[in-house]
């Protein structure tokens, strides 16, 4: 007697079923699934500024596995780390691929967050009650930067040296104790091999680790209070018979559909930059990079990569050096005071005045300004530049209390919008 | 026991439980947070060098490394050292008052030991870059009246002969003068100032 083709498929249903009753006895998956995705409601009205969160996870996929695979060939040791990277782009098959995927993946991650973070100032996702939302996502930013300056070491390029140098030296300006602390990171007097093997545990072990912790963290805050959306109200105040957001579609599949398109779209620009400009004229590979590392000779002209110049460009804008520092390390924390700087009860810069509009248009003038300025050499011209685009950022952070509670606001619907 | 509010014997045992973990923990941590420091082997190899400075024609400059540091031995010609107070009222430390930056023996108008020969760290007071020797006179990137000195192309600092910074850079203190001492009349040891090498 031969099973039809319906049996058989029948057959294999129950037995997954099956198999998922037995999983789901044991461990959440279904639950979890559902909480997480095909009954976690989101908004129906996202825009594209919404798809950098899913972006940004890709990146970190991405860098993760590409990270794997570039360690299997590099050598962390000063003898051997320019030399192994050389190796990886010559000699290893795909090397090239997998290295130009990690460097261009760090800018891209760099773009992306930064992106997903000016959505937070666009429509007030830092808001109460999303404050740890926020805060989580500034510890991953932070963490971010931490791994892309143990990673910039690793090629040992006499960028990598130099930059690390300066960074290292930053913590010498802390009165007293600075000295002792720069030593103590460099486990040396100077950066030496013992600097880039101790970096290179932090970048492909430590950092990592407390990397993926805080995205799961981040996630989990998110999907407690629920996404925002372009007109910063919560779906949560209209929900239906069935206890459902009104303006809410399930994550999966709708979002998902969304999001597959635009990481699409993404990966097209990635595939651009790194099969026709790995090192986007200098910007994500710097040109003084691909000189080894030399202990005795400076590159002309020190810049960090693009990523971390508006900072950069804050810590030279002052000819003293631990004021420099200290403002510099304060232009980095700032945006996680943002859900008590910000007086102004409406979050959606839909709604919100003229006042907010302005200064945040102003912020990001003045924070791509000094992403600029940061790149260039140290002139009298650049540094007067540099102090009024800091000025600016400053302002945009300090002056918020005063000027946020002062808005003029239009009504807020109650609905969602197109 | 009777219902007592306040300070509990249960209170006390979390409480004194918490403590010991803690300092237990903290126990712990030191061994991980000194391995950070600097290896019996960096140590080592941080040990003192030596150089010969008999055949460094006046004018001229060597970079010894030390510790990973270049540190400039420059042998300053008579005119060099007439020069080093034309321009001490723009200068942010002119008399090297500040007593970090070089041994009590340097802290003098030439910031030496002997006035023909200077020894610097050849490391930027401001983030650590590597100054650059600029000896000749006004060129055209540094402005006319420039004296001859040491220029940091990272930020701009600028430091004279005597490797002491000028006002308004972003460095804030003179070039260190690093501990070092005459083994005999041509030879100088870099990284001690006393005892033998």
């Amino acid at each position: 007697m031969a099973a039809t083709e319906a049996d058989v498929s029948n057959r294999l249903g129950r037995r997954l079923n099956a198999l998922g009753d037995w999983i789901d006895a044991r461990f959440p998956m279904t639950k979890l699934l559902r909480e997480h995705a095909t009954e976690y409601y989101a908004s129906k009205n996202f825009n594209v500024w919404y798809g950098f969160g899913v972006v940004a996870s890709v990146v970190l996929v991405m860098q993760l596995v590409t990270g794997i695979f570039l360690a299997m060939n590099y050598k962390p040791a000063a003898a051997e780390a320019f030399a192994s990277v050389e190796y990886i782009m010559r000699d290893v098959e795909w090397g090239w691929l997998i290295r130009y995927l990690h460097s261009t993946g760090s800018s891209a991650f760099f773009i992306v967050v930064y992106l997903h973070m000016f959505r937070g100032l666009m429509y007030g996702s830092y808001k109460k009650p999303r404050e740890l939302v926020w805060l989580i996502g500034m510890l991953i930013y932070f963490c971010l930067m931490a791994e892309a300056f143990f990673g910039y070491l690793l090629p040992w390029g006499n960028m990598s040296y130099w930059g690390a140098q300066v960074i290292v030296n930053l913590f010498g300006t802390i009165p007293w104790v600075g000295e002792g602390i720069s030593e103590w990171i460099r486990g040396d007097f100077y950066i030496s091999d013992i600097t880039l093997n101790r970096f290179f545990a932090f970048h492909v072990a430590a950092v990592p680790l407390v990397l993926l912790f805080l995205v799961v963290i981040h996630i989990m805050a998110l999907h407690e209070v629920g996404s925002l959306n372009p007109d910063g109200i919560e779906i949560k105040e209209h929900k239906g018979p069935d206890g459902k957001p009104l303006d809410g579609v399930p994550f999966h599949p709708y979002h998902t559909s969304k999001d597959l398109v635009i990481i699409l779209v993404f990966l097209i620009a990635f595939s651009g930059a790194v099969f026709f400009a790995p090192e986007m004229g200098g910007y994500f590979l710097e040109h003084a990079n691909f000189d080894p590392a030399n202990t005795l000779a400076t590159p002309e002209h020190i810049a960090p990569v693009w990523y971390f110049t508006p900072f950069y460009a804050i810590l030279r804008a002052v000819d003293n050096k631990v004021l420099g520092a200290a403002l510099m390390a304060a232009s980095v924390m700032l945006p996680c005071f943002l859900p008590w700087l910000d007086r102004c009860r409406v979050k959606s810069v839909r709604y919100r005045s003229w006042i907010y509009k302005t200064a945040l248009t102003l912020f990001v003038i003045s924070f791509l300004a000094l992403g600029y300025v940061g790149m260039q050499e140290a002139t009298a011209l650049y540094k007067t530049l540099a102090q009024i685009f800091a000025g600016i950022y400053f302002a945009f952070f300090v002056l918020m209390p005063y000027y946020s509670s002062m808005e003029r606001t239009k009504p807020v619907p109650s609905r969602v919008t197109r | 026991m009777a219902e007592s509010s306040g300070f509990t014997r249960r209170h006390f045992l979390t409480a004194a439980t918490a403590v010991t973990a803690g300092a237990g923990a903290a126990a712990t941590a030191v061994p991980f947070v000194v391995s950070f420091k600097p290896s019996a082997r960096a140590q080592a190899l941080g040990a003192p060098v030596e150089r010969d400075v008999s055949r460094l024609e006046p004018g001229g400059m060597i970079k010894v490394e030390w510790r990973g540091k270049a540190v400039f031995i420059v042998r300053r010609t008579e005119e060099m050292l007439r020069r080093l107070g034309d321009m001490v009222d723009q200068l942010a430390d002119p008399r090297s008052e500040r007593v970090e930056q070089q041994p009590e023996y340097a802290a003098n108008d030439h910031r030496s030991i002997r006035p023909e020969f200077l020894v610097v760290e050849g490391v930027c007071t401001h983030l650590g870059c590597a100054p650059t020797a600029r000896f000749e006179l006004g060129p055209a990137d540094l402005g006319s009246d420039w004296p001859g000195g040491f220029f940091c192309p990272c930020h701009g600092s600028k430091f004279d002969l005597a490797g002491r910074v000028f006002d308004r850079a972003p460095a804030p203190y003179n070039l260190k003068v690093p501990p070092h001492r005459y083994v005999n009349d041509t030879t100088i040891l870099i990284g001690v100032d006393t005892g033998s090498a």
